[in-house]
Protein backbone atom coordinates (compact mmCIF):
# COMPACT_ATOMS: atom_id res chain seq x y z
CA UNK A 1 0.00 0.00 0.00
CA UNK A 2 1.20 3.59 -0.88
CA UNK A 3 2.15 6.23 1.50
CA UNK A 4 -0.52 8.41 1.75
CA UNK A 5 1.15 10.73 3.49
CA UNK A 6 3.30 11.33 0.45
CA UNK A 7 -0.27 13.14 -0.82
CA UNK A 8 -0.68 15.43 1.84
CA UNK A 9 3.23 16.16 1.10
CA UNK A 10 2.93 16.31 -2.52
CA UNK A 11 0.02 19.01 -2.55
CA UNK A 12 1.48 21.23 0.32
CA UNK A 13 4.89 21.06 -1.74
CA UNK A 14 2.67 21.72 -4.96
CA UNK A 15 4.00 19.00 -6.26
CA UNK A 16 1.74 18.00 -9.05
CA UNK A 17 3.37 15.24 -10.90
CA UNK A 18 4.18 13.43 -7.41
CA UNK A 19 0.19 14.05 -6.56
CA UNK A 20 -0.90 12.29 -9.57
CA UNK A 21 1.51 9.49 -9.64
CA UNK A 22 0.57 8.95 -6.04
CA UNK A 23 -3.23 8.93 -6.77
CA UNK A 24 -3.34 7.03 -9.46
CA UNK A 25 -1.27 4.33 -7.50
CA UNK A 26 -3.56 4.53 -4.46
CA UNK A 27 -6.92 3.84 -6.51
CA UNK A 28 -4.93 1.13 -8.42
CA UNK A 29 -4.44 -0.39 -4.67
CA UNK A 30 -8.56 0.48 -4.18
CA UNK A 31 -8.09 3.26 -2.39
CA UNK A 32 -11.43 4.94 -1.28
CA UNK A 33 -11.14 8.21 -3.72
CA UNK A 34 -12.98 10.33 -0.96
CA UNK A 35 -10.67 9.35 1.90
CA UNK A 36 -8.13 10.34 -0.63
CA UNK A 37 -9.83 13.77 -0.90
CA UNK A 38 -10.90 14.54 2.88
CA UNK A 39 -8.48 13.27 4.72
CA UNK A 40 -5.46 14.00 2.48
CA UNK A 41 -5.85 16.57 -0.02
CA UNK A 42 -8.16 18.87 1.47
CA UNK A 43 -6.03 18.88 4.80
CA UNK A 44 -2.68 19.57 2.76
CA UNK A 45 -4.84 22.38 0.78
CA UNK A 46 -5.88 24.33 4.34
CA UNK A 47 -2.50 23.79 5.61
CA UNK A 48 -1.53 25.66 2.50
CA UNK A 49 -3.91 28.69 3.69
CA UNK A 50 -2.55 28.55 6.93
CA UNK A 51 0.73 29.06 5.72
CA UNK A 52 -0.09 31.83 3.23
CA UNK A 53 -2.03 33.06 6.23
CA UNK A 54 1.02 33.49 8.51
CA UNK A 55 2.96 34.87 5.51
CA UNK A 56 5.07 31.59 5.70
CA UNK A 57 3.65 31.22 1.88
CA UNK A 58 2.97 33.48 -1.25
CA UNK A 59 1.15 33.36 -4.17
CA UNK A 60 3.39 31.66 -6.44
CA UNK A 61 2.68 28.84 -3.74
CA UNK A 62 -0.18 28.73 -3.30
CA UNK A 63 -0.68 28.62 -7.38
CA UNK A 64 1.36 25.58 -7.45
CA UNK A 65 -0.43 23.48 -4.94
CA UNK A 66 -3.86 24.77 -5.86
CA UNK A 67 -2.10 23.11 -9.45
CA UNK A 68 -1.10 20.10 -7.59
CA UNK A 69 -4.19 19.42 -5.93
CA UNK A 70 -6.31 20.11 -9.19
CA UNK A 71 -4.32 17.52 -11.32
CA UNK A 72 -5.58 14.90 -8.35
CA UNK A 73 -8.78 16.49 -8.53
CA UNK A 74 -8.87 15.58 -12.15
CA UNK A 75 -8.49 12.02 -11.77
CA UNK A 76 -10.98 11.81 -8.50
CA UNK A 77 -13.48 13.94 -9.39
CA UNK A 78 -15.46 11.82 -11.40
CA UNK A 79 -14.70 8.48 -9.86
CA UNK A 80 -16.79 10.34 -7.09
CA UNK A 81 -19.47 11.76 -9.56
CA UNK A 82 -19.80 8.19 -10.96
CA UNK A 83 -21.01 7.56 -7.29
CA UNK A 84 -23.39 10.28 -6.58
CA UNK A 85 -21.31 12.52 -4.45
CA UNK A 86 -22.02 16.34 -5.07
CA UNK A 87 -19.63 19.47 -4.83
CA UNK A 88 -19.59 21.07 -1.45
CA UNK A 89 -21.29 23.61 -3.40
CA UNK A 90 -21.20 25.34 -6.89
CA UNK A 91 -19.39 28.78 -7.01
CA UNK A 92 -20.63 31.31 -9.85
CA UNK A 93 -17.66 33.55 -9.68
CA UNK A 94 -16.35 37.41 -11.16
CA UNK A 95 -15.37 40.68 -11.24
CA UNK A 96 -17.50 42.95 -11.43
CA UNK A 97 -18.88 45.40 -13.86
CA UNK A 98 -16.75 47.74 -15.19
CA UNK A 99 -13.92 46.72 -13.54
CA UNK A 100 -11.40 44.42 -15.93
CA UNK A 101 -8.80 42.83 -13.20
CA UNK A 102 -8.76 39.02 -12.94
CA UNK A 103 -5.79 37.82 -10.99
CA UNK A 104 -7.23 38.12 -7.94
CA UNK A 105 -10.34 36.13 -8.99
CA UNK A 106 -8.48 33.84 -10.40
CA UNK A 107 -6.31 32.65 -7.23
CA UNK A 108 -10.14 32.81 -5.22
CA UNK A 109 -11.05 30.60 -8.10
CA UNK A 110 -7.92 28.37 -7.84
CA UNK A 111 -8.30 28.54 -4.04
CA UNK A 112 -12.07 27.21 -4.27
CA UNK A 113 -11.44 24.35 -6.62
CA UNK A 114 -8.91 23.20 -4.28
CA UNK A 115 -10.92 22.66 -1.46
CA UNK A 116 -13.29 20.51 -3.30
CA UNK A 117 -16.12 23.69 -4.95
CA UNK A 118 -17.44 23.26 -8.50
CA UNK A 119 -16.30 27.22 -9.58
CA UNK A 120 -18.11 28.69 -13.06
CA UNK A 121 -16.03 31.28 -13.84
CA UNK A 122 -18.36 34.35 -15.02
CA UNK A 123 -14.99 36.28 -16.03
CA UNK A 124 -14.14 40.20 -15.46
CA UNK A 125 -16.64 43.13 -16.15
CA UNK A 126 -19.46 40.82 -15.27
CA UNK A 127 -22.97 42.40 -15.24
CA UNK A 128 -25.63 40.96 -12.91
CA UNK A 129 -27.44 39.22 -15.63
CA UNK A 130 -24.85 36.87 -16.16
CA UNK A 131 -24.62 35.68 -12.81
CA UNK A 132 -28.09 35.32 -12.23
CA UNK A 133 -27.98 32.87 -15.58
CA UNK A 134 -25.61 31.06 -13.42
CA UNK A 135 -27.51 30.94 -10.80
CA UNK A 136 -30.85 29.65 -12.84
CA UNK A 137 -29.45 27.69 -15.19
CA UNK A 138 -26.28 26.36 -13.38
CA UNK A 139 -27.60 26.04 -10.17
CA UNK A 140 -24.82 28.29 -8.45
CA UNK A 141 -25.05 28.63 -4.55
CA UNK A 142 -22.35 30.51 -4.25
CA UNK A 143 -21.68 33.85 -5.87
CA UNK A 144 -17.92 35.49 -5.32
CA UNK A 145 -18.27 38.84 -6.18
CA UNK A 146 -14.51 40.75 -6.87
CA UNK A 147 -13.75 44.81 -7.42
CA UNK A 148 -10.17 45.67 -7.46
CA UNK A 149 -11.03 49.66 -7.97
CA UNK A 150 -12.38 51.84 -5.91
CA UNK A 151 -14.74 53.34 -8.20
CA UNK A 152 -16.45 49.74 -9.23
CA UNK A 153 -16.96 48.26 -5.27
CA UNK A 154 -20.24 50.35 -5.54
CA UNK A 155 -21.32 48.01 -8.54
CA UNK A 156 -21.10 44.89 -5.72
CA UNK A 157 -24.18 46.30 -4.66
CA UNK A 158 -25.81 47.04 -7.52
CA UNK A 159 -25.37 44.04 -8.15
CA UNK A 160 -27.06 42.24 -4.92
CA UNK A 161 -29.71 44.65 -5.81
CA UNK A 162 -30.26 43.11 -8.85
CA UNK A 163 -30.50 39.81 -7.10
CA UNK A 164 -32.84 40.65 -5.18
CA UNK A 165 -34.89 42.19 -8.04
CA UNK A 166 -34.75 38.99 -9.96
CA UNK A 167 -35.83 37.14 -6.92
CA UNK A 168 -32.82 34.57 -6.65
CA UNK A 169 -30.82 36.60 -3.27
CA UNK A 170 -32.46 34.07 -1.05
CA UNK A 171 -31.51 30.78 -3.17
CA UNK A 172 -27.65 31.75 -2.74
CA UNK A 173 -25.01 33.37 -0.47
CA UNK A 174 -23.12 36.04 -1.80
CA UNK A 175 -19.09 36.39 -0.84
CA UNK A 176 -16.98 39.59 -2.32
CA UNK A 177 -13.16 40.50 -2.29
CA UNK A 178 -10.38 42.69 -3.19
CA UNK A 179 -8.08 45.39 -2.55
CA UNK A 180 -10.52 47.94 -1.47
CA UNK A 181 -13.27 45.88 0.01
CA UNK A 182 -13.92 45.76 3.78
CA UNK A 183 -15.57 43.73 6.28
CA UNK A 184 -17.74 46.83 7.09
CA UNK A 185 -18.73 47.38 3.00
CA UNK A 186 -20.10 43.74 3.10
CA UNK A 187 -21.82 44.34 6.09
CA UNK A 188 -23.86 47.99 4.55
CA UNK A 189 -24.50 46.42 0.86
CA UNK A 190 -25.82 43.38 2.55
CA UNK A 191 -23.55 40.65 1.40
CA UNK A 192 -23.60 36.92 3.01
CA UNK A 193 -19.50 37.56 3.89
CA UNK A 194 -16.17 38.87 3.19
CA UNK A 195 -12.48 37.39 2.45
CA UNK A 196 -9.40 39.24 2.32
CA UNK A 197 -7.02 36.59 0.87
CA UNK A 198 -8.05 33.76 -1.55
CA UNK A 199 -7.11 31.20 1.08
CA UNK A 200 -9.83 33.16 3.74
CA UNK A 201 -12.23 32.64 0.64
CA UNK A 202 -12.65 29.07 1.47
CA UNK A 203 -12.94 28.90 4.74
CA UNK A 204 -15.83 31.94 4.60
CA UNK A 205 -17.69 29.71 1.22
CA UNK A 206 -17.61 26.40 3.29
CA UNK A 207 -18.89 27.94 6.69
CA UNK A 208 -21.56 29.69 4.99
CA UNK A 209 -22.28 26.16 2.84
CA UNK A 210 -22.82 24.50 6.06
CA UNK A 211 -25.05 26.87 7.79
CA UNK B 1 25.49 52.23 -14.98
CA UNK B 2 24.33 54.44 -17.92
CA UNK B 3 26.06 57.70 -18.18
CA UNK B 4 22.77 59.75 -18.30
CA UNK B 5 21.88 58.46 -15.24
CA UNK B 6 24.88 58.51 -13.77
CA UNK B 7 25.17 62.64 -14.75
CA UNK B 8 21.69 62.96 -13.40
CA UNK B 9 22.57 61.42 -10.15
CA UNK B 10 25.81 63.21 -9.83
CA UNK B 11 24.64 66.70 -7.87
CA UNK B 12 21.80 66.28 -5.39
CA UNK B 13 18.85 64.02 -5.07
CA UNK B 14 16.75 63.76 -8.36
CA UNK B 15 12.51 64.75 -7.39
CA UNK B 16 10.54 62.87 -9.80
CA UNK B 17 6.65 63.41 -10.22
CA UNK B 18 3.60 62.52 -8.24
CA UNK B 19 0.79 60.29 -9.21
CA UNK B 20 -0.50 60.42 -12.85
CA UNK B 21 -4.03 57.74 -12.41
CA UNK B 22 -5.52 59.84 -9.77
CA UNK B 23 -4.49 62.90 -10.93
CA UNK B 24 -6.63 62.37 -14.35
CA UNK B 25 -9.68 61.24 -12.25
CA UNK B 26 -9.74 64.49 -10.20
CA UNK B 27 -9.68 65.73 -13.98
CA UNK B 28 -12.89 63.22 -14.76
CA UNK B 29 -11.40 60.05 -16.03
CA UNK B 30 -14.92 57.71 -15.85
CA UNK B 31 -15.03 54.96 -13.47
CA UNK B 32 -12.73 51.72 -14.98
CA UNK B 33 -11.58 53.44 -18.04
CA UNK B 34 -7.81 53.01 -19.30
CA UNK B 35 -5.93 56.31 -18.29
CA UNK B 36 -3.92 55.71 -21.52
CA UNK B 37 -6.67 56.05 -23.53
CA UNK B 38 -6.80 59.79 -22.74
CA UNK B 39 -3.44 60.84 -24.16
CA UNK B 40 -5.69 60.80 -28.25
CA UNK B 41 -9.15 62.13 -26.45
CA UNK B 42 -7.91 64.33 -23.64
CA UNK B 43 -4.18 65.34 -24.77
CA UNK B 44 -4.44 68.96 -23.07
CA UNK B 45 -5.75 67.19 -20.05
CA UNK B 46 -2.58 64.21 -19.65
CA UNK B 47 -0.37 67.60 -20.94
CA UNK B 48 -1.55 69.48 -17.90
CA UNK B 49 -0.95 67.06 -15.36
CA UNK B 50 2.54 66.64 -16.61
CA UNK B 51 2.97 70.72 -16.61
CA UNK B 52 1.78 71.01 -13.24
CA UNK B 53 4.92 68.70 -12.17
CA UNK B 54 7.18 70.12 -14.00
CA UNK B 55 6.09 73.87 -12.59
CA UNK B 56 5.95 72.10 -8.90
CA UNK B 57 9.93 71.33 -10.02
CA UNK B 58 10.20 67.46 -10.91
CA UNK B 59 13.15 67.23 -12.75
CA UNK B 60 12.00 63.88 -14.26
CA UNK B 61 8.44 63.27 -15.03
CA UNK B 62 6.65 60.17 -16.46
CA UNK B 63 4.30 59.59 -19.47
CA UNK B 64 0.50 58.32 -18.99
CA UNK B 65 1.75 54.99 -20.66
CA UNK B 66 1.52 52.66 -17.30
CA UNK B 67 -1.07 50.41 -19.38
CA UNK B 68 -0.25 50.55 -22.59
CA UNK B 69 1.15 47.53 -23.71
CA UNK B 70 -0.95 45.37 -26.07
CA UNK B 71 -1.78 42.89 -23.40
CA UNK B 72 -3.49 45.40 -21.40
CA UNK B 73 -4.80 47.81 -23.93
CA UNK B 74 -6.76 44.94 -25.81
CA UNK B 75 -8.46 44.55 -22.64
CA UNK B 76 -10.30 47.83 -23.36
CA UNK B 77 -10.38 47.27 -26.98
CA UNK B 78 -7.26 49.29 -27.76
CA UNK B 79 -4.98 46.84 -29.03
CA UNK B 80 -4.40 48.35 -32.38
CA UNK B 81 -3.86 51.86 -30.52
CA UNK B 82 -0.25 51.08 -28.96
CA UNK B 83 1.84 52.89 -31.25
CA UNK B 84 -0.31 56.05 -31.15
CA UNK B 85 -0.76 55.71 -27.41
CA UNK B 86 2.34 55.50 -26.26
CA UNK B 87 3.69 58.09 -28.97
CA UNK B 88 1.77 60.34 -28.00
CA UNK B 89 2.13 59.15 -24.42
CA UNK B 90 5.92 60.90 -24.41
CA UNK B 91 5.07 63.47 -26.92
CA UNK B 92 2.60 65.27 -24.40
CA UNK B 93 5.34 64.67 -21.33
CA UNK B 94 8.16 66.44 -24.05
CA UNK B 95 5.70 69.30 -24.86
CA UNK B 96 5.01 69.94 -20.76
CA UNK B 97 9.15 69.83 -20.28
CA UNK B 98 10.09 71.90 -23.45
CA UNK B 99 12.03 74.21 -21.30
CA UNK B 100 14.26 71.69 -20.37
CA UNK B 101 13.92 71.64 -16.85
CA UNK B 102 12.55 68.02 -16.33
CA UNK B 103 13.89 64.89 -17.89
CA UNK B 104 11.06 62.32 -19.41
CA UNK B 105 10.98 59.19 -17.85
CA UNK B 106 8.64 56.95 -19.72
CA UNK B 107 6.30 54.62 -17.66
CA UNK B 108 5.60 50.97 -18.30
CA UNK B 109 3.45 48.86 -15.78
CA UNK B 110 3.07 45.12 -16.22
CA UNK B 111 0.90 43.16 -18.07
CA UNK B 112 -1.76 42.60 -15.82
CA UNK B 113 -1.69 38.90 -16.65
CA UNK B 114 -0.22 36.27 -14.50
CA UNK B 115 2.82 34.36 -16.44
CA UNK B 116 2.80 31.03 -13.69
CA UNK B 117 -0.44 30.15 -14.09
CA UNK B 118 -0.65 30.10 -18.13
CA UNK B 119 -2.73 33.15 -18.56
CA UNK B 120 -0.03 35.00 -20.69
CA UNK B 121 3.24 33.13 -22.11
CA UNK B 122 6.55 34.29 -22.00
CA UNK B 123 7.06 35.16 -25.82
CA UNK B 124 3.60 37.27 -25.56
CA UNK B 125 5.27 39.46 -22.50
CA UNK B 126 8.44 39.89 -24.70
CA UNK B 127 6.56 41.27 -27.92
CA UNK B 128 3.93 43.36 -25.63
CA UNK B 129 6.95 44.92 -23.79
CA UNK B 130 9.30 45.46 -26.85
CA UNK B 131 6.16 46.81 -28.88
CA UNK B 132 5.83 49.17 -25.95
CA UNK B 133 9.51 50.81 -25.44
CA UNK B 134 10.38 50.51 -29.31
CA UNK B 135 7.73 53.16 -29.45
CA UNK B 136 8.02 55.25 -26.40
CA UNK B 137 12.19 55.47 -27.42
CA UNK B 138 11.33 56.24 -30.82
CA UNK B 139 9.36 59.07 -29.84
CA UNK B 140 12.28 60.04 -27.77
CA UNK B 141 12.22 59.25 -23.95
CA UNK B 142 14.50 59.78 -22.42
CA UNK B 143 14.68 56.69 -20.01
CA UNK B 144 12.60 54.14 -19.64
CA UNK B 145 10.89 53.08 -16.19
CA UNK B 146 9.15 49.47 -15.48
CA UNK B 147 7.46 50.37 -12.62
CA UNK B 148 4.93 48.31 -10.28
CA UNK B 149 5.78 44.93 -10.68
CA UNK B 150 5.04 41.92 -8.47
CA UNK B 151 6.78 38.93 -10.00
CA UNK B 152 10.32 38.92 -11.16
CA UNK B 153 9.77 36.81 -13.84
CA UNK B 154 7.33 39.68 -15.60
CA UNK B 155 10.61 42.00 -14.53
CA UNK B 156 13.01 40.28 -16.54
CA UNK B 157 11.50 39.94 -19.62
CA UNK B 158 10.36 43.70 -19.33
CA UNK B 159 13.70 44.71 -18.90
CA UNK B 160 15.70 42.27 -21.29
CA UNK B 161 12.81 43.59 -24.11
CA UNK B 162 14.34 47.12 -23.47
CA UNK B 163 17.89 46.37 -24.40
CA UNK B 164 17.19 47.10 -27.85
CA UNK B 165 16.49 51.29 -27.39
CA UNK B 166 19.58 51.69 -25.51
CA UNK B 167 18.06 53.32 -23.39
CA UNK B 168 18.78 53.76 -19.38
CA UNK B 169 15.99 51.78 -17.24
CA UNK B 170 14.96 52.22 -13.91
CA UNK B 171 12.86 49.12 -13.07
CA UNK B 172 11.11 49.36 -9.54
CA UNK B 173 8.68 46.81 -7.18
CA UNK B 174 5.76 46.99 -5.39
CA UNK B 175 6.43 45.70 -1.90
CA UNK B 176 2.81 45.65 -0.09
CA UNK B 177 2.47 42.03 1.29
CA UNK B 178 4.06 40.20 3.86
CA UNK B 179 4.40 40.43 7.91
CA UNK B 180 6.24 43.45 7.45
CA UNK B 181 5.10 44.50 4.49
CA UNK B 182 8.59 43.79 2.36
CA UNK B 183 7.53 41.49 -0.19
CA UNK B 184 5.51 41.63 -2.96
CA UNK B 185 2.64 40.05 -3.84
CA UNK B 186 4.04 37.01 -5.06
CA UNK B 187 6.97 37.04 -1.86
CA UNK B 188 9.82 38.59 -3.58
CA UNK B 189 12.33 39.92 -0.95
CA UNK B 190 14.30 43.32 -1.64
CA UNK B 191 17.06 41.82 -1.98
CA UNK B 192 15.99 39.10 -4.57
CA UNK B 193 14.74 41.90 -6.75
CA UNK B 194 18.26 44.26 -6.54
CA UNK B 195 20.00 41.19 -7.49
CA UNK B 196 18.09 39.85 -10.02
CA UNK B 197 16.69 43.35 -11.79
CA UNK B 198 20.26 44.19 -11.89
CA UNK B 199 21.57 41.41 -13.53
CA UNK B 200 18.32 41.23 -15.87
CA UNK B 201 20.34 44.90 -16.82
CA UNK B 202 18.32 47.70 -15.21
CA UNK B 203 20.32 50.56 -14.39
CA UNK B 204 18.41 51.31 -11.35
CA UNK B 205 16.64 49.97 -9.26
CA UNK B 206 13.90 50.78 -6.52
CA UNK B 207 10.24 50.46 -5.08
CA UNK B 208 7.02 52.19 -5.96
CA UNK B 209 2.84 52.26 -4.75
CA UNK B 210 1.95 49.38 -2.59
CA UNK B 211 2.20 51.63 1.14
CA UNK B 212 2.79 55.44 2.36
CA UNK B 213 6.19 56.82 2.22
CA UNK B 214 7.40 55.79 6.14
CA UNK B 215 7.54 51.94 5.30
CA UNK B 216 10.00 52.73 2.26
CA UNK B 217 12.65 53.86 4.57
CA UNK B 218 13.78 49.97 5.30
CA UNK B 219 12.65 49.08 1.98
CA UNK B 220 15.03 51.93 0.37
CA UNK B 221 17.92 50.85 3.19
CA UNK B 222 17.60 46.99 2.21
CA UNK B 223 17.59 47.70 -1.95
CA UNK B 224 20.85 50.49 -1.54
CA UNK B 225 22.66 47.96 0.62
CA UNK B 226 21.72 45.07 -1.87
CA UNK B 227 22.32 46.89 -4.70
CA UNK B 228 25.06 49.48 -4.12
CA UNK B 229 23.65 52.05 -6.38
CA UNK B 230 21.20 54.94 -5.65
CA UNK B 231 17.32 54.33 -5.37
CA UNK B 232 14.11 55.06 -6.80
CA UNK B 233 11.47 55.51 -4.88
CA UNK B 234 8.05 56.58 -5.43
CA UNK B 235 5.89 56.35 -2.18
CA UNK B 236 2.20 56.20 -1.94
CA UNK B 237 -0.10 58.93 -0.24
CA UNK B 238 -0.90 56.23 2.20
CA UNK B 239 -3.18 53.41 1.36
CA UNK B 240 -6.98 54.10 -0.36
CA UNK B 241 -9.53 53.77 1.40
CA UNK B 242 -13.37 54.35 1.06
CA UNK B 243 -14.91 57.69 2.59
CA UNK B 244 -18.82 57.81 1.94
CA UNK B 245 -18.66 56.74 -1.65
CA UNK B 246 -15.34 58.62 -2.61
CA UNK B 247 -11.46 57.65 -2.23
CA UNK B 248 -9.60 59.32 0.21
CA UNK B 249 -5.82 58.89 0.45
CA UNK B 250 -5.01 59.65 4.34
CA UNK B 251 -1.03 60.54 3.70
CA UNK B 252 0.03 64.39 3.00
CA UNK B 253 2.61 66.25 1.79
CA UNK B 254 3.80 67.19 5.15
CA UNK B 255 4.62 63.83 5.56
CA UNK B 256 6.57 63.05 2.61
CA UNK B 257 8.45 66.69 3.27
CA UNK B 258 9.46 64.98 6.85
CA UNK B 259 10.19 61.22 5.45
CA UNK B 260 12.68 62.85 2.16
CA UNK B 261 15.55 63.64 4.18
CA UNK B 262 14.89 60.38 5.89
CA UNK B 263 14.77 58.54 2.93
CA UNK B 264 17.81 60.48 1.38
CA UNK B 265 19.94 59.54 4.18
CA UNK B 266 18.32 55.54 3.06
CA UNK B 267 20.20 55.72 -0.41
CA UNK B 268 16.96 57.12 -2.60
CA UNK B 269 18.71 58.99 -5.57
CA UNK B 270 15.30 59.54 -7.09
CA UNK B 271 12.21 60.64 -4.81
CA UNK B 272 8.68 61.19 -5.55
CA UNK B 273 5.03 60.21 -5.20
CA UNK B 274 2.74 57.13 -6.36
CA UNK B 275 -1.20 57.22 -6.05
CA UNK B 276 -3.04 59.83 -4.25
CA UNK B 277 0.01 62.50 -4.24
CA UNK B 278 0.44 65.55 -6.69
CA UNK B 279 2.26 68.38 -7.01
CA UNK B 280 1.83 69.72 -3.27
CA UNK B 281 3.70 66.90 -2.58
CA UNK B 282 6.51 67.37 -4.94
CA UNK B 283 7.18 71.21 -3.97
CA UNK B 284 7.00 70.06 -0.15
CA UNK B 285 9.91 67.68 -0.83
CA UNK B 286 11.76 69.81 -3.04
CA UNK B 287 11.20 72.15 -0.56
CA UNK B 288 13.91 69.62 1.38
CA UNK B 289 16.44 68.44 -0.95
CA UNK B 290 17.27 72.76 -1.65
CA UNK B 291 17.23 73.48 1.63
Amino acid sequence: MSDLQQLYTAVLDGNARASKAIVEQALAEGADPQVLVTQYMIPAMDEVGRRFESNEYFVPELLISARAMKTALQIITPLLTAKGAQPIARVAIGTVKGDLHDIGKNLVSAMLEGGGFQVLDCGVDVAAEKFIEAIKTKQANVVALSALLTTTMPMMKTTIEAFKTAGVRGQIKVIIGGAPVTQKYAEEIGADGYADNASSAVTLARSLVSK
Amino acid sequence: MHPFLQKLLSSEMVITDGAWGTQLQERGLPVGAPPDEWNLSHPELVREVAAAYVGAGSRVILTNSFGANRINLARHGLGKKVRDINQSAVQLSREAAADGTAHVFASMGPSGKMLMTGEVSEPELREAFEEQSHWLAAAGADALLIETMTYLEEARIAIAATHATGLPVVACMVFDSGKEKDRTMMGVTPEQAAVALLAAGADIIGANCGQGIEGFVPICKRLHAAGARPVWIKANAGIPRMAGGHIEYAGTADEFERFAPVLKAAGAGFLGGCCGTGPNFIRAIQNVVQA
